[in-house]
């Protein structure tokens, strides 16, 4: 530890994410879109039936979150991770449609890891359960997409210095495994 | 001597209990996860517990949500026999307390209609799940914890064999939180029920997540099973956030019950680091 944490910038570019690795502290800044259940079936729908998406694909980082609603003067609510696992069917679509990142919390599918490092994508990892401090990252918040599903709409957000971790990299790692072997002592 | 109480009373306080305990963590879970702080050997698990302490701050200052997910609104209610409502009917003051309370807290509407068929959104977070107890006396307790998905979806329930024991139970136990691993948002709550039937246990392994942490079971037998399963919980390095690490769990509770003599039932239902319990007395 005592490692830098990395600043970087959404959407995401393989030079950028080839710079990352399983463990790094990192603070994301720049344009994200919310997608969970309901959104990712929608929008696997659509990526089969070739129809054009809500929001720009390419590089594009999606964080898995179903928010609680904004009080006056204020952005958005409290907006931590959903657990990924649920949306690891999609994963493989989401890849073909230009996605580069996703940000949620909980281990992935072998299928996924394996999609991961096929399409120099990434998993970050946001902290379950820190979904009021997350909500001071997000500066700016507007539904792009099926606005009628409530928390589940897909949202843009603006982020700055979004506190992640690399959970998955490009090369294969994976913190939950490798932290968890570091400290079982059973 | 019989004592009336207005269900409007009870819509009230289902309301305000709504709302603080989404927002407000209580003392026990603070405590517990400053002592964990200190305790934890990895870097990054202690990263994560600095930002749940500081998320419970912000939360508490700036009246928003500790988790987003503000749950399945499950109550409890130890009802005197004394008492009779007035004015209409419990589940619906239940119900309504749920509204408002998710309404004017600006709280997540998490609940769809028809599970299966049709899953639309109710809107405001009904039903509550209710649970009531007839007790002797003239009060009513109300205790109501709103129960995160992520966590729930980590819980599991076995019929085992008589033969299986106190052995069968920790495997059991151990099992459920490695599959779980980082998905229930650790450091978890551990509530366990043996005995009863198959959903009676359940019911057991919910309710011991009532309890305070540090809280033991009465029965010294018990007590001791719930340190030494916590101790080997903690052996397993999943760790806060799962990024591995000594604090898997704050606490594990044991519930348990009567059982038939060929079955052996057994739940394990895990509470995420958003542990929200409040308790009211009318």
């Amino acid at each position: 530890m005592g490692k830098p944490v990395k600043r970087v910038e959404a959407p995401l570019t393989e030079s950028v994410i080839k710079l990352l690795r399983t463990g790094d502290e990192v603070l994301l800044s720049g344009t994200i879109y919310t997608a969970r259940d309901m959104a990712h079936a929608r929008l696997v729908k659509m990526i089969k039936a070739k129809d054009k998406l809500p929001f720009e694909a390419e590089g594009s980082v999606i964080y898995y979150v179903g928010p609680s609603p904004a009080r006056a003067g204020r952005v958005i609510g409290s907006a931590g991770p959903t657990t990924s696992y649920r949306m690891d069917s999609f994963v493989s679509s989401m890849f073909d449609a230009g996605m580069k990142g996703m940000i949620g919390k909980g281990s992935r599918s072998e299928e996924v890891k394996k999609l991961i490092k096929e399409n120099c994508g990434i998993y970050f990892g946001a902290t379950g359960g820190a979904a009021a401090l997350i909500s001071g990252s997000i500066v700016e918040s507007e539904i792009v997409a099926f606005s009628e599903l409530g928390t589940e709409a897909v949202r843009r957000l603006k982020v700055i210095n979004l506190p992640l971790l690399v959970v998955n990299d490009c090369y294969g790692g994976d913190l939950y495994t490798e932290g968890v072997e570091q400290y079982r002592r059973l | 001597m019989t004592r009336e109480i207005d269900v409007k009373e009870i819509t009230d306080a289902v309301k305000e209990m709504s709302i603080e305990a989404n927002t407000v963590a209580g003392c026990d879970l603070r405590k517990a996860l400053a002592v964990s702080l200190e305790k934890e050997e990895s870097p990054l698990g202690k990263a994560v517990l600095r930002q749940l302490l500081e998320n419970q701050k912000i939360a508490e200052e700036e009246k928003i949500p500790i988790c987003q997910d503000t749950g399945f609104t499950v109550i409890y209610m130890e009802i005197g026999m004394d008492v009779r409502f007035t004015d209409g009917s419990l589940t619906d003051a239940v119900n309504r307390g749920v509204r408002e309370g998710y309404s004017e807290g600006f709280l997540r509407k998490s609940i769809v209609r028809d599970p299966l068929t049709n899953p639309v959104n109710t809107g405001d977070n009904t039903p509550a799940i209710i649970h009531t107890d007839l007790v002797s006396g003239s009060s009513v307790k109300i205790t109501l914890m709103p129960k995160g998905g992520g966590a729930e979806n980590m819980s599991r329930i076995k019929m085992m064999k008589p033969s299986d024991g106190v052995r069968g139970v920790r495997d059991f136990i151990l099992e459920t939180v490695s599959l779980a691993g980082g998905n229930p948002c650790p450091p978890i709550i551990i509530g366990v029920g043996v005995g009863g039937t198959f959903d009676y246990v359940a019911y057991l392994a919910k309710r011991s997540l009532l309890r305070k942490i540090g809280e033991r079971n009465r029965d010294p037998e018990l007590a001791a099973l719930e340190k030494s399963f916590l101790i080997e919980v903690n052996k397993l390095g999943i760790g806060p956030g799962g990024v591995g690490g000594r604090i898997t769990a704050l606490d594990l509770f044991l519930e348990v019950f009567p059982r038939h003599i060929a079955t052996f039932p057994v739940a394990v239902n895990i509470q995420c680091n958003a542990a929200r319990v409040k308790t009211r007395l009318l």
